[in-house]
């Protein structure tokens, strides 16, 4: 419809357009990357239920995006969230967003990428013994009522942005927001019957480990696609994508030693995570040496939870709470300290001279996490009401992907009787002649 | 002495192991396998393919025992593995003509005790 020469005259930078379809769909990949990395660190019974929560999540939250939640999150509207004039995607056409040189229909898809993988992310908590359709019927709520909130007050002109607060690609919404939610849903839908009985083991390291990897991959176009443009800003944010994740995978690496003489390959999966999680709010506001220093640093609170949490009765399955809230945060509070002009041409944090940032990110380090927290609570306890929210005892012992889904991840055939034949059956091959 | 053989839902075996545990009963061997004891079939769906599941996976456990033992580890067993609903599983209990003890050439009731035992 748009020529070329229409295109460039309304300000879309074809550059900056390619550079934000290619981001565009490595977000979109790091969704099914995060069910592997999930169904990696299940029981071998709950595989596809596993993924399948993140294959729902695509579903699900793609739909509610386009509906109402692309709205409420960057639609003008007031301080808490986002009008309805971009609802099923009224004005949302090539011409570009303001401030932006690329087609305003790109960045809803982008921002839909970030919306899927957050609701995604937060089944992590429940899974094992959540039932799929409460799991559909919550994430559709939550990608709503917790995620484009979150989005509207990070991103979308909200008061937290609004009022300075620094997060370049989704600290708030995405890492905090999924971390505090996941934290209310473990609470809801409480622990699995086995927990603390049995030893409940991952039952495929190397699943874990390609996610870990791919998601690694994907994040550079998380990160990379944030500044919506091929500028510094992304260039910066995708470098440092690349640098923090192996600090904290180096000081994974020594953390693992010291506590089992060990280095874990589980362990590594989850350094990965937690580098890239923590680089995100400061991609592009930090230099390569501050990055550096991040990775590192977000290593701790994380693992220190890791190891804590499972001796408590909290039962927060695949540790959402440590791997993407905890250290979310503290990328967050790190863009207080260590946010550089010189790099980021907006504003300086502690270290150089303005205490202010450092106050301006401790809010959303309050705020956010309160709102995910208390919502999710809200929205489970809503969905509970209608619906029941776990499965049976004897669905958790047979594993929900027989329960759920009537398939297996492993399934031999040995013992299959077939009750409705493929069609065109051919006269059967003779075995064992020559 | 005696072979006690049960074969129970794979989702209860670590319930059989803590019962066996608990009636002071050592030595057991455990292997996967499937079987058909008459339970209801499970429906499975592949695509267009729509399968009966005839046979379900079950775990095997082997326990050879002496006479005083044999009532400990079939209460045990049924103990551990009882949920009250159809394919719970069997104990099989046949006699025994001889144990050797490969390392030290015991046989029979020296042989089944293990070494830490009484």
């Amino acid at each position: 419809m748009t020529s070329p020469i229409l295109a460039q005259a309304t300000g879309v930078d074809t550059g900056d357009t390619a550079w934000m379809l290619i981001a565009t769909a490595l977000v979109l990949m790091m969704t099914p990357a995060l069910g592997l990395f999930y169904a990696g660190l299940v029981r071998a019974k709950n595989t596809l239920n596993t993924f399948m929560m993140c294959v729902g999540a695509i579903a699900v939250a793609t739909v509610t995006w386009a509906a109402v939640g692309y709205s409420l999150a960057f639609d003008e509207g007031n301080g808490f969230v986002g009008g309805l004039g971009h609802a099923f995607l009224q004005d949302v056409t090539f011409e570009p967003r303001p401030d932006t040189t690329i087609p305003h229909l790109l960045f809803f898809a982008f921002q839909a990428t970030f919306c899927i993988i957050t609701t995604a992310l937060v089944s992590g908590a429940v899974v094992e013994r959540m039932r799929f359709g409460a799991f559909l019927v919550f994430a559709g709520l939550w990608s709503v009522l917790v995620y484009a909130v979150l989005a509207h007050w990070a991103f979308g002109g909200g008061w937290l942005q609004a009022g300075g607060t620094l997060d370049f690609a989704g600290g708030i919404p995405v890492e905090m927001g999924s971390g505090f939610s996941a934290f209310a849903a473990a609470l809801v839908v409480r622990q699995r019957k086995d927990y603390g009985r049995q030893a409940l083991l991952p039952h495929n390291s190397v699943y874990a480990l390609l996610g870990a990897g791919l998601l690694w991959f994907g994040w550079f176009g998380f990160n990379g696609g944030s500044g919506f443009s091929t500028g510094e800003p992304s260039v910066l944010a995708f470098v440092n994508t690349l640098l923090t994740p192996a600090c904290t995978l180096l000081v994974w690496f020594v953390l693992d030693l010291m506590r089992s003489r060990q280095v874990t390959a589980i362990g590594a999966a989850t350094a990965i995570i937690v580098g890239c999680v923590g680089i995100t709010p400061a991609g592009g506001f930090i230099g390569p040496g501050w990055a550096m220093l991040l990775g590192a640093l977000a290593a701790l609170p994380s693992y220190a939870f890791i190891v804590w949490r499972p001796r408590t009765g909290l039962d927060e399955t695949l540790d959402v709470l440590a791997a993407h809230g905890l250290a979310g945060l503290t990328g967050i509070l790190f863009i207080g300290f260590f946010a550089q002009e010189s790099w980021n041409g907006v504003a300086d944090g502690l270290v150089y001279g303005n205490p202010a940032q450092l106050g301006d990110q401790a809010l959303a380090v309050l705020a956010a996490p309160a709102y995910a927290f208390v919502a999710t609570y809200l929205i489970l306890r809503f969905v509970g009401l209608i619906m029941p929210l776990r499965g049976t005892g004897y669905d958790e012992a047979s594993g929900m992907d027989v329960t759920e889904h009537g398939e297996e991840a492993y399934t031999s055939g040995e013992g299959a009787i077939l009750v409705v034949p493929e069609a065109g059956v051919e006269e059967e091959v003779a075995v064992g002649r020559p | 002495m005696k072979l006690v053989i049960g074969v129970v839902r794979p989702e209860k075996a670590n319930d059989v192991l803590e019962a066996l545990y608990r009636a002071d009963v050592r030595g057991l061997s455990l292997s996967r396998v499937q079987g058909h004891g008459g339970e209801l079939d499970r429906v499975e769906t592949y695509r267009g393919t729509t399968v009966k599941m005839g046979l379900a996976e079950k775990v095997r456990f082997e326990i050879a025992v002496s006479e005083p033992f044999v009532q400990p580890t079939i209460d045990a067993l049924c103990e551990g593995g009882r949920t009250g609903e159809v394919g719970d599983g069997k104990v099989f209990v046949v006699p025994l003509e001889q144990v050797v003890r490969i390392r030290s050439g015991e046989v029979d009731r020296g042989a089944v005790t293990p070494v830490q035992g009484s």
